[in-house]
């Protein structure tokens, strides 16, 4: 889309507290179903910024910030807390056994540092050396069954099957690029708690930091039922595939380009998007010289895929900061996509209108 | 009935983009309603009827949405990659036109493979809108489309595509015309999103939280040459569904429907689907639970771009579900 410029923007801006905090949340530890680190950060930033908090049974902070003029439109805006990574299952003498929670490609794994249980003990994913392997064995995908995390026998006795593990990746900011582990969903989490911080008078804001959503949209589920809002954002962080390609070719998969802005969904595996707030993107980008793209439709999904399907019924659509090498140990992100993101998502709530769901579709 | 089933299968409605078809339900159905509304998900929900003392709440869903396909990426020639929306198979499209919502139409081919006898994958295929650049392509990225086809009328027979589920949206329509009067409070339900994995029934149930539920769609057959296993044929009478692969009809409700057709001599049969699923089945599952069944039209080569179905089926669907609302319902 060709950005052109036709109202000055007024949006927040992102700046060093908004990366700090951001480091914050990509170093702290939240594998789905185990979140309460973020949790703890996410409740300390948001403490004063809502007018009602609370954590519902599944884990999920649930934000309301009161529209100060009547009658306010309630629209729900949900980021997941949670991120891909592992679970020790068996083991002992300090090797352990692991299975994954959320999606990861095992041939990432081998080599690879983590952080294992609530006190973050150093480990290590082994990996066989080059001088053991066969030929054979190096063409070929290694197996999970294969893979043990070692955190070293002196450890070995204060870890425990059912204990997390992540990537130890340490947040760093390069150039203009923002590079650190569980981006996907702390650049969403992030953006949440600047739209509390500048949430338009007019809206009934209600802010979903959900759980488990790696494993399923669970934790948007309940939180979209409980909210019970007219319409829904989901924020999240989606693959960018805009890799060159070794031979030069035009690539038509890509999912998503760094650099293009937020990226704005139609169609994912779990989620048809409503036209009305596809529409009401699209045009506040415009009117804002937002850059933005749309995802390429397919498959993945968002937690808009639970939040639409409750009780009678929620229009919804997905924002999503692109991010190359998602799931992996290190994602890496652009400071003006996620700026830009936090553009388009201020100025959109700030143009929203009851009106909005009389509109054709 | 046929001048309005051929308005309805020739609308284009893509699974999330109902509004045309919604439009043309709305015009039919107005004056003939207690109250007609269009819910969150774009669910049209039109009421018949006040409950009255032994009178339930009931839900008829027949769907507005049919499958498409939805743009992923224009090349630097003009040339249109895409996904499906709904149970595409990728040996129904080669050759065939599709129709954008934007009014844009292209034809389906694909890259040249190594075996001629191949079917081509639907990351081998393009759409050709006549565009010969980017810049000039009518169609962007997350644009829909739909199967493009006329009606055609073979007499006892109508091939066309969105048989699947605008026969039954038909069907709705007439039974709704032919009601005079019921003791129940009926809301005949045009859902959306069904192809997608039956979203607008889901929502469209949680709202009406209806005491007994019954989806009209359709059915495949087992009467072509080599084909499926399966009892259902063209001609015999719409289909009263034992089950499918996602649900398990209410026994109570299989009786009543077919004792129902028995009573008032109305051909039926009995259908036993092995796969696929319905609106029945989001109904059923909603809340504490619902009754459901569901009635089927018989249909050869569904989800293919030429669904063919028996005119008296069709017909004697509508006469079926009037006898159905139109007297007090024990379920035993």
């Amino acid at each position: 889309m060709t950005p052109k410029k036709t109202a000055p923007s007024t949006a927040p801006l992102i700046g060093a507290e908004q990366i700090s905090l951001l480091e914050r949340l990509s170093n702290a530890v939240g594998v789905s179903g185990a979140e309460h680190e973020v949790r703890k950060i996410v409740m300390a930033e948001i403490k004063d910024l809502a007018d009602d908090i609370k954590v519902d049974a599944l884990g999920n902070v649930l934000a309301t910030k009161h529209a100060r003029q009547e009658p306010g439109l309630r629209v729900m805006l949900a980021a997941h807390m949670d991120e891909v990574g592992f679970m020790l299952v068996d083991g002992e003498e300090g090797l352990y056994e692991f299975a994954m929670v959320g999606g990861i490609d095992v041939r990432q794994l081998p080599g690879k540092t983590v952080l294992v249980g609530k006190d973050h003990l150093p480990g290590v994913i082994g990996a066989k050396p080059i001088h053991h392997t066969t030929p054979d064995e190096r063409r070929n995908a290694i197996s999970l069954d294969s893979l043990r995390i070692d955190v070293g026998n002196g450890n070995g006795k204060k870890v425990h099957p059912g204990d997390r593990a992540t990537f130890a990746t340490r947040f760093q900011q390069l150039g203009p690029s923002l590079v650190g582990k569980a981006l996907d969903n702390r650049l969403g989490v992030a953006t949440l708690i600047e739209l509390l911080r500048h949430a338009p008078a007019h809206i009934e804001l209600l802010a979903a930091f959900t759980v488990q959503e790696e494993v399923g949209l669970r934790g948007a589920r309940v939180a979209g039922y409980a909210l019970d809002p007219q319409l829904a954002f989901a924020l999240d962080s989606t693959p960018a595939g805009d890799m060159p390609s070794w031979d030069g070719e035009e690539s038509p998969r890509y999912n998503t380009r760094l650099d293009g802005g937020p990226a704005i969904y139609v169609a994912d595996q779990g989620t048809l998007s409503d036209p009305r707030l596809i529409q009401h993107l699209l045009q506040t980008a415009e009117a804002f010289g937002i850059p933005c793209q749309i995802r390429q439709p397919g498959g993945g999904g968002t937690d808009a895929g639970a939040i639409h399907k409750q009780r009678a019924g929620i229009p919804v659509v997905s924002v999503s900061v692109p991010g190359r090498y998602a799931h992996t140990a290190a994602l890496v992100a652009r400071l003006d996509d996620w700026q830009h993101t936090l553009a388009l998502m201020f100025h959109a709530l700030d143009g929203l209108t009851p009106a909005i769901l009389d509109l054709q579709r | 009935m046929k001048p309005l089933i051929k308005k309805l299968v020739e609308a284009v409605g893509p699974s999330g983009y109902e509004g045309a078809v919604r439009e043309l339900v709305k015009k039919e159905v107005t004056k003939l309603a207690d109250d007609v509304r269009v819910d969150a998900l774009g669910n049209l929900i039109v009421r018949k009827g006040k409950q009255r003392p032994g009178g339930l709440r009931i839900m008829l869903s027949a769907h507005m949405d049919e499958i498409g396909i939805i743009a992923t990426h224009i090349d630097e020639n003009g040339f249109v990659r895409f996904t499906t929306i709904g149970g595409v198979y990728p040996r129904t499209l080669f050759g065939g036109r599709v129709q954008f919502l934007n009014g844009a139409f292209g034809v389906i081919s694909g890259e040249r493979l190594e075996s001629a006898d191949r079917v081509h994958s639907f990351e081998k295929m393009y759409i050709d809108v006549g565009a010969d650049s980017k810049a000039n392509c009518p169609v962007k990225i997350g644009d829909l489309a739909i199967f493009e086809r006329p009606m055609i009328d073979l007499g006892s027979r109508l091939v066309a595509k969105s048989m699947d589920d605008r026969i039954a949206v038909a069907v709705l329509i007439e039974t709704l015309r032919k009601l005079e009067s019921t003791p129940h409070e009926v809301y005949f339900v045009f859902s959306t999103q069904e192809e997608v994995g039956t979203r607008g029934a889901t929502t469209a149930a949680y709202g009406i939280d209806p005491d007994l539920g019954i989806a009209v769609d359709v059915t495949g057959t087992g009467d072509t040459p080599k084909g499926m296993r399966m009892a259902v044929k063209l001609g015999a009478g719409p289909a009263v569904k034992v089950r499918d692969g996602g649900m398990l009809s209410d026994p109570r409700v299989v009786r009543w429907m077919s004792d129902t057709a028995e009573a008032a001599k109305i051909p039926y049969q009995l259908e036993i689907l092995e796969a696929g699923s319905t609106d029945a089945r989001a109904i059923q599952l909603t809340r504490a639970g619902v009754p459901v069944g569901c009635l089927s039209i018989p249909c050869r080569y569904i989800h293919s771009p030429s669904e063919m179905v028996d005119y008296s089926d069709v017909v004697n669907a509508v006469s079926l579900l009037t006898v159905l609302l139109s007297n007090p319902i024990q379920l035993k």
